[in-house]
């Protein structure tokens, strides 16, 4: 990986544009001035304009994860804001939200002004996500109006549910003041108890404390019910389950108030798969059945879910090596993650690439209030180049992050990003 | 034998079951003898990995190295140093870089044993992997039924007490599937586990029923801390709609087998009378369980033939 300064000029040339916002593929050449869109489509090649040939290749918006944990302040061992960039530019991301169950947490108007200022010298587009209550305790709520001030663009205590359904109401209530998402973890921590899977064969063949669908689904069911109640946006995070998806599926009918996101992970992978203890696929929520696997591939056909989202949680080496009961629970994704997304949804699902494209571009910029058409002349060149068809082996030298804990060592994922350009840098992944 | 190590009995070869049980019967043999050992393992070195605490499974193995001549070492977690933060796989691979044959390991953690087989090279031995399983504790018990019926397949088993909290009951129900019983599970609902019937046995709550079915009864031990928390309400209404009582056997002519895995609860999922009584087979149990884990360490360390079979 090899990052560089962009030239005055940068032509991307011969590849094809994917436009996720005017829904097509055209061959295309775009020209970058200033690290600015130029032109797109037919371009005339200044003289001393950068060339980057995109033959085969596909040029579209920057990918944007709304979901990941980058560990600043506090497990700086695990990620920094630094090291997650590296991540996110490895995967096609040029701008993420970082969750804020950091040590202490997001959950000031001072906390949220110190990661935007961190963010600043980042090379990639960093925003956080304020706490919903204080210390994510689910006891008070946070000075929400000041965080947004400073920058926060949704508010979550990620990692841990609210449990209280009338704290929740009330978040849900304040929020709607700001009309920006909430973000609940939806788990129902009395089912949930010590469970480290999926409730289900593979459990009970593995004597593995576990914890069934509705550990989740039943929390999704009260939240968007809240929603409904209090008018607020919720937007449900990493939906693991089949029941979870037909909730917000019917909830969405009805209401445009309600975004959703799934993962990598929880397309890719069963829970068969944890026959090998591999604790880098103990995460929260679990890895369900091949059924449940089936029911969100077609929720991200139909359009139940708005984003992929990676959830990309980085972990220790130490921390990850030791027992499944005592690992911590997460897994990072950003760099494997447009690999194993279009894997299962393009390749193996025949799903359109440019509705997938749309759940990694102008989806979540939409439900963030990014701007979003970054083909228009002047915007900033926030651009994402990758192979369609290569298919390739996920190694650990693929990996950025300053963590390693990933299942996709070793799998096979089709289409690979090659570019990554934001903030006047190219980042080369040849 | 198929696998270098013993993790657990799903998946694991009929006829390599069936090596062990025939095997320990020729140590059975052994243990009678005045002097009670064989040189078959002079010279391999054994180490006792226990994480958690254990009597007699632990008594059981190292009294089986020791009749086999094996050199032992016993490592308990409470006077490891994992108390002074050491991690799991820096204990393994100390232990490893001292030069041993193989590694018996006792461990709160379902799937630590398979883990410890990407550390080290030694073969390793579950000796109970927290709710997975305890292999050689099935063995012992299907040994135990051999014994007395001249055969496991085609016998039916029942199963009593807490099943999700059992690794002997996942053992017990792989091992005896594969070589051919029939299992009923017995206990309260909320001690069975989910997707039980995947395991391929019956679930049966009424307790008579399972007795007027079954050859044999295992009854598992109820541990004092879930009475009277979420999963039973006292020990009375556990007595009262599963223990094994004198009273309860007598209501059924047929008489049947009974076993025990221990440590048991007397007076609680079995009454001392029974326990006592002829019925039972307890004691069996733990001479097999020095004779099958003969067997296992002698197969799987590549003991030399003749010298167990002298």
């Amino acid at each position: 990986m090899n990052i560089s300064i962009l030239s005055k000029h940068v032509v991307l040339k011969g590849g094809t544009v994917l436009d996720p916002i005017a829904v097509t593929e055209e061959k295309g050449d775009i020209l970058i001035e200033d690290s600015k869109i130029k032109n797109v489509g037919k371009v005339t090649v200044p003289k001393s304009a950068q060339v980057v040939d995109c033959k085969g290749l596909i040029i579209t918006h920057g990918f944007c994860d709304l979901h990941v944990h980058f560990r600043e302040p506090g497990r700086e061992d695990k990620e920094t804001l630094e090291s997650g960039s590296m991540a996110a530019l490895a995967g096609g991301f040029t701008r993420v939200c970082v969750m804020p169950n950091t040590e202490p947490p997001l959950d000031s108007p001072e906390s949220i002004r110190y990661t935007v200022d961190r963010a600043e010298e980042c090379p990639i587009h960093i925003h956080p996500i304020g706490a919903i209550t204080k210390g994510q305790e689910g006891k008070e709520l946070t000075e929400m109006g000041a965080m947004l001030t400073e920058g926060a663009v949704a508010f979550s205590d990620d990692g841990l549910p609210v449990t209280d359904s009338g704290m929740m109401r009330n978040a849900l209530e304040y929020a709607t003041m700001f009309d920006i998402p909430v973000i609940n973890h939806a788990e129902d921590l009395c089912l949930k108890q010590n469970g480290v899977m999926h409730e289900g064969k593979i459990s009970t063949h593995l004597g593995l404390p576990a914890s069934p669908d509705i550990t989740e689904s039943n929390m999704v069911h009260r939240d968007l019910e809240l929603t409904e109640l209090t008018g607020a946006r919720l937007h449900v995070p990493h939906v693991s389950s089949a029941k979870s998806a037909d909730h917000i599926r019917k909830m969405k009918k009805n209401s445009d108030r309600v975004t959703a996101e799934v993962t990598p992970h929880h397309l890719f992978f069963t829970d068969e798969d944890l026959v090998s203890f591999d604790t880098n696929l103990k995460v929260a929520p679990p890895i369900r059945t091949k059924s449940d696997r089936k029911a969100l591939i077609k929720a991200v056909k139909n359009g139940t879910f708005d984003c992929i989202a990676t959830d990309h949680a980085p972990h220790t080496i130490e921390e990850k090596e030791g027992t499944f009961d005592l690992s911590p629970f997460g897994m990072i994704g950003l760099e494997s993650c447009f690999g194993a997304v279009n894997h299962v949804m393009v390749k193996k699902s025949k799903m359109d690439r440019v509705k997938l494209i749309r759940m990694l571009t102008v989806n979540p910029r939409r439900i963030m209030g990014f701007d979003q058409d970054l083909f228009s002349k002047g915007a900033e060149a926030e651009l994402t180049i990758f192979n369609p068809e290569e298919s390739w082996i996920f190694r650990k030298n693929d990996i950025q992050s300053r963590s390693s804990n990933s299942p996709y060592v070793g799998q096979s994922l089709t289409g690979r990003v090659k570019y990554t350009i934001v903030k006047g840098h190219i980042t080369d992944l040849f | 034998m198929k696998h270098k190590h013993l993790l657990g009995m799903k998946n694991y070869p009929a006829e390599d079951i069936q090596t062990i049980i025939d095997t320990a019967f020729s140590f059975r043999e052994v243990l009678e003898r005045p002097i009670k050992k064989v040189p078959s393992l002079q010279g391999k070195t054994i180490v006792n990995l226990f994480f958690e605490n254990s009597t007699r499974t632990r008594i059981s193995f190292e009294l089986a190295q020791k009749r086999l001549s094996a050199d032992t070492v016993n490592f308990s977690a409470s006077s490891s140093s994992l108390q002074k933060g050491e991690t799991f796989k820096d204990t393994a691979q100390n232990i490893e870089a001292m030069k041993i044959d193989a590694v018996v390991m006792r461990h709160p953690t379902p799937g630590a044993p398979l883990h410890l087989t990407q550390h080290i090279n030694a073969i390793v031995i579950n000796a109970g992997d927290g709710t997975h399983e305890h292999p050689t504790q099935a063995i012992l018990d299907m040994t135990s039924l051999h014994e007395r019926f001249g055969r496991v397949d085609g016998l039916k088993i029942g199963i009593i007490g807490d099943i999700s909290h059992s690794r002997v009951a996942l053992s017990n129900i792989f091992g005896l599937k594969t070589m051919g019983a029939e299992v009923t599970l017995c206990g309260p609902a909320t001690l069975i586990p989910p997707y039980a019937e995947d395991l391929g046995v019956e679930v049966n709550y009424n307790v008579d029923e399972v007795i007027e079915w079954a050859d044999a009864i295992n009854v598992l031990r109820i541990q004092r801390e879930r009475m009277g928390g979420g999963f039973l309400p006292s020990v009375r209404e556990y007595r009262n709609l599963f223990g094994i009582t004198t009273e309860r056997l007598a209501l059924h002519k047929k008489e049947i087998v009974i076993m025990h895995p221990g440590p048991m609860n007397r007076g609680v999922e079995i009454d001392s009378s029974v326990a006592d009584s002829d019925q039972a087979i307890i004691l069996d149990q733990v001479l097999n369980g020095v004779a099958s884990r003969m067997a296992i360490l002698y197969l799987l360390l590549g003991g030399k033939q003749e010298e167990g079979n002298n």
